[in-house]
């Protein structure tokens, strides 16, 4: 394997996101006059696949059957309820200015652009702006119980920086609740016949007729069957991609074989080394970590972060005198303390831990501590602002946070990355559609709290069920169903496939192959990325994967349930994408957003922008196996919002 | 800790099933109880073995797909906790511990530790919404809500739809998650106006499709992961009552 040369390999075409002409506010509105329609009565006539049943995929399939398409609506679990969407704690953001506190559409348009370090395309995020005040009035119409002021209006909260309180929440469970409304509008539309549901089903590829998305081959995870549906468009919203990394805050059913079949297909994939790593998570105990839980960010609004001042000081943390610790964030960004934002936050633990100072039987994991703020405050006012999370520390740690600090380590949570979408979400491929986190979306190089279900809902309630009517109503579709030779060719490569995998027969797990390369990941591609580590990853990865192939133990037969087999093939995928990830973070050479490059950051350890050559979107085309990807670019002008320099300092 | 864990294994909805006893060293008491199972998977898939089928996908409470019955109480013996945020801390080394799938009429086996949930699905299919399409909402501030009513909806509407209450009951019954739909949805103005369609409908689903009657013991309750209460039982039966007398009239 032959590292990809020095220096950035020549964009060989500029791809265009059909953004509307005029000005930013009025692009939605007149586009949407602009897209042709189709006729209630026409809508039946139309099939149209959801994959996924998340925020995103449960919203676009219920509207779709709404407006009277013919939805066809698959995902992995044994009930559209289940989506990962579901484990969202904190809000959703919306430019309702209810507080009477300057926010506006404007500002939530700012806020976001400047979030994610001046790497989205400003149309799509004013749009997103735009549409999130109707999404708030949409999922209270479903009865969604938000909170409350005591005048029964709207209560909200701040969230993740914001000088503005804009984020509706449910409690903790904001994410539950919202997709149980999206669920709940969907399950309607099965009873009305508009929708089919298909749980169980894991996509395993596309079919592209004439060039066009046409249907797509799944197994079903119960009988092993694997079964081919057509339509006249596909809509994914699988998700993210972070359980690359072994370790994430994703469910462990969250993968990335949809996507990346669909990369395969010649959907390209834009700005993969665009992952968030999240702060506050609960540290990994040990080998058998299946998963990793979120704390919610607020706790770092009381709690201080600290490490002991030498390394390898094993006391426990009460025997370790003031004067031995180092509270490392209010020391190294004096102005914002222990409230930097994530990507600054989770780079200085790992640093620390890094020099032998972490802390825990692994020595990966970093104080949070609450013992001032219970002395300044009370143990009730404590309890009362934060009694669930501890509760929930305590019952996965076994430990008082009250009586000793917490633990907590940065861990991998959202994939800002995910396939290329034109403004109408529209992936390279014709007619399909890529929704959600799946999609590269809004969020740059960084996205905001409460910002994730905003998007996902936009996605599935408005934006995408009306760009589907332009593409349907102005493309003439030829009549496909599933016994199309097309069809024939991609079930045979998929069953070849799954044969390879139960011909192995080796010795060793999938898992075992999994945890081994999410290591490699996270060490490599993590928070903090360099040259020399990249070029490893890209050395490494491809003879992890040939040794995968060699000797991967996958038992029991394809016509049966069969979770070894699952995993086993999306670990196989892992495997490939992985190589992208690293070759996206090798190839841009700055630092913006979760994206770190060693080598570029200011004497202050700051990440440092490139503008003039890294102000694009990269995205990648599979060009064949063993076949170095092609990068192209899709440039960003910055015309309603200035870029600057982040400081925290 | 060592552990021997015995685990119902049972092929195919039509095959019979037995406990197979599983031997597991090395468990450290920061492990959930998914991830022991994980590691018993891991060294039956390493010996060519086909692993333990079971159902899981958030790991973090939240989900509602893990399901197990262990030592005989569904999600096991945490109070208000799912098997997934189940610890091994709270086990004694040597223990020898049973681990059983839901076993309900209307849960038809798949496979192991697998069952069909899709009853429940169909339950709010019947009614478990509000008739809304995207589009026609009124503003969302136009319509308050006082904050003890919106708070008493979230109680209910916090159901993640595990099965634990239909796994517990002798009887098999579904009414405390039924109930907490139709308790959330009535208390609020917005599920206002199919009040009466939708407690009608839900709850002839819920008897179409085999679940058993109440019968007061409670046991739903005791088991709830999120601790819905048996006042959500109360509420579907005046909610089924008043659409009795509602069609009555």
């Amino acid at each position: 394997m032959t590292p990809p040369a020095a220096g950035s390999a020549p964009p060989t075409s500029r791809l265009d996101a059909r953004v509307p002409a005029g000005p930013i506010s009025g692009k939605w509105d007149r586009h949407q006059f602009e897209l042709k329609l189709v006729s209630p009565a026409n809508r039946r006539r139309f099939t149209v696949i959801v994959v996924g049943t998340g925020l995103a995929g449960g919203a676009a399939a219920a509207t779709l059957g709404e407006l009277g398409y013919n939805v066809l609506n698959f995902c992995i679990q044994d009930s559209p309820r289940r989506a990962h969407s579901i484990a969202a704690q904190g809000g959703i953001n919306a430019a309702k200015d209810y507080q009477n506190d300057g926010d506006s559409v404007q500002r939530l348009f700012y806020d976001t652009v400047k979030g994610g370090d001046y790497r989205a395309r400003e149309a799509n995020v004013f749009r997103l702006a735009q549409l999130s005040v109707r999404i708030i009035d949409h999922c209270v119409a479903q009865g969604v119980p938000f909170a409350r002021e005591y005048g029964g209006l709207l209560d909200n909260r701040s969230f993740g920086g914001a000088q503005v309180s804009r984020t509706f929440y449910a409690r903790g469970q904001t994410g539950q609740q919202l997709l149980l409304g999206a669920y709940q509008s969907l399950l309607r539309q099965v009873q009305a016949g508009t929708v089919r549901l298909f749980p169980r089903r894991e996509m395993l590829d596309l079919v592209l007729v004439d060039g066009r998305a046409r249907g797509i081959v799944v197994r079903n995870l119960i009988t092993g069957a694997i079964e081919r549906y057509a339509a006249h468009a596909v809509l994914l919203a699988t998700g993210g991609y972070g359980n690359a990394y072994f370790l994430s805050t994703n469910a462990v059913n969250s993968n990335a074989t949809a996507i990346w079949r669909a990369y395969k297909r010649g959907a390209f994939f834009a700005n993969p080394c665009f992952t968030q790593i999240h702060p506050t998570c609960i540290p990994v105990s040990g080998e058998h970590q299946s998963k990793l839980t979120l704390m919610s960010e607020s706790l770092r609004n009381d709690g201080r972060v600290w490490v002991p001042l030498q390394a390898g000081d094993r006391r426990p943390p009460s025997d370790i005198p003031e004067a031995e610790r180092d509270y490392f964030l209010e020391r190294r960004y004096p102005a914002f303390g222990n409230l930097v934002p994530r990507d600054v936050a989770s780079r200085a633990a790992k640093q620390v831990c890094d020099g032998g100072r972490g802390v825990g039987p692994t020595g990966l994991s970093v104080y949070l501590d609450f013992a001032d703020a219970i002395g300044r405050l009370g143990a009730p006012v404590i309890r009362e602002r934060y009694g669930n999370l501890f509760q929930m520390y305590e019952r996965i740690t076994g430990e008082d946070p009250y009586r000793a600090p917490m633990r907590i380590y940065p861990a991998i949570h959202y994939a800002m990355g995910g396939l290329w979408v034109d403004y109408d979400l529209m992936s390279t491929i014709p007619g399909l559609f890529v929704l959600g986190e799946a999609n590269f979306s809004d969020h740059g190089a960084n996205r905001l709290g409460a910002s994730a279900l905003m998007q996902g809902l936009a996605d599935g309630y408005f934006i995408a069920p009306t760009t589907l009517a332009g593409y349907l109503a102005a493309t003439p579709l030829r009549k496909v169903d599933a016994e199309a030779g097309e069809f024939d060719e991609v079930q045979h490569a998929v069953t070849a496939r799954i044969d390879r995998l139960l011909a192995v027969k080796g010795r060793r797990t999938a898992r075992s192959f999994h945890r081994e390369l999410g290591r490699l990941l996270w060490d490599k591609v993590g928070m903090a990325r360099n040259e020399a580590g990249l070029r490893e990853a890209l050395a490494r990865v491809p003879a992890l994967r040939e040794e995968f192939w060699q000797s991967v133990s996958v038992p029991g037969r394809a016509a049966d349930v069969n979770q070894a087999l699952e995993y086993a093939g999306r670990v196989a995928d892992y495997l490939e994408f992985a190589e992208l990830l690293a070759r996206d973070a090798l190839e841009r050479r700055e630092s913006c957003g979760g994206h770190f490059r060693e080598e570029y950051q200011t004497p202050e350890n700051e990440a440092r922008r490139d503008d003039e050559r890294f102000a694009h979107v990269a995205a990648w085309e599979y060009a064949g196996d063993g076949r170095e990807p092609v990068r192209h670019v899709e440039p960003l002008a910055f015309e309603y919002v200035q870029p600057s320099q982040r400081s925290y300092k | 800790m060592k552990l021997t864990l015995l685990v119902w294994r049972q092929a195919g909805p039509g095959a019979p099933g037995k406990m197979v006893p599983y031997p597991v060293d090395n468990v450290s008491p920061d492990m959930s109880f998914l991830e022991v199972l994980d590691v018993i998977n891991e060294g039956l898939v390493a010996r060519g073995e086909e692993p333990i089928a079971f159902d899981s996908d958030c790991r973090e409470g939240i989900c509602g797909m893990c399901s197990l019955v262990v030592n005989g109480v569904a999600h096991g013996p945490e109070h208000a906790t799912t098997v997934c945020q189940l610890h091994m801390r709270h086990f004694r080394d040597g223990e020898t511990i049973t681990v059983e799938p839901w076993r309900a009429r209307a849960f038809p086996p798949h496979k192991d530790l697998m069952v069909d949930r899709s009853a429940l699905d169909r339950i709010i299919s019947a009614g478990g919404y509000v008739s809304v399409n995207v589009g026609g909402a009124p503003e969302a501030n136009s319509l308050p809500v006082a904050r003890e009513v919106a708070e008493a909806a979230m109680d209910s509407a916090a159901c993640i739809g595990c099965g634990a209450c239909v796994a517990a009951c002798k009887n098999a019954s579904a009414v405390l998650f039924v109930g907490a739909k139709i308790r959330h949805l009535a208390l609020l103005p917005q599920g206002d106006p199919e009040r009466a369609r939708r407690a009608a409908a839900m709850v002839a689903q819920m008897d179409a499709e085999g679940f058993g009657n109440c019968s007061n013991e409670g046991e739903c309750e005791a088991v709830c992961p999120k601790e819905i209460p048996m006042l959500n039982i109360a509420k579907l039966r005046s909610e089924y009552a008043r659409a009795l007398w509602r069609r009555g009239k």
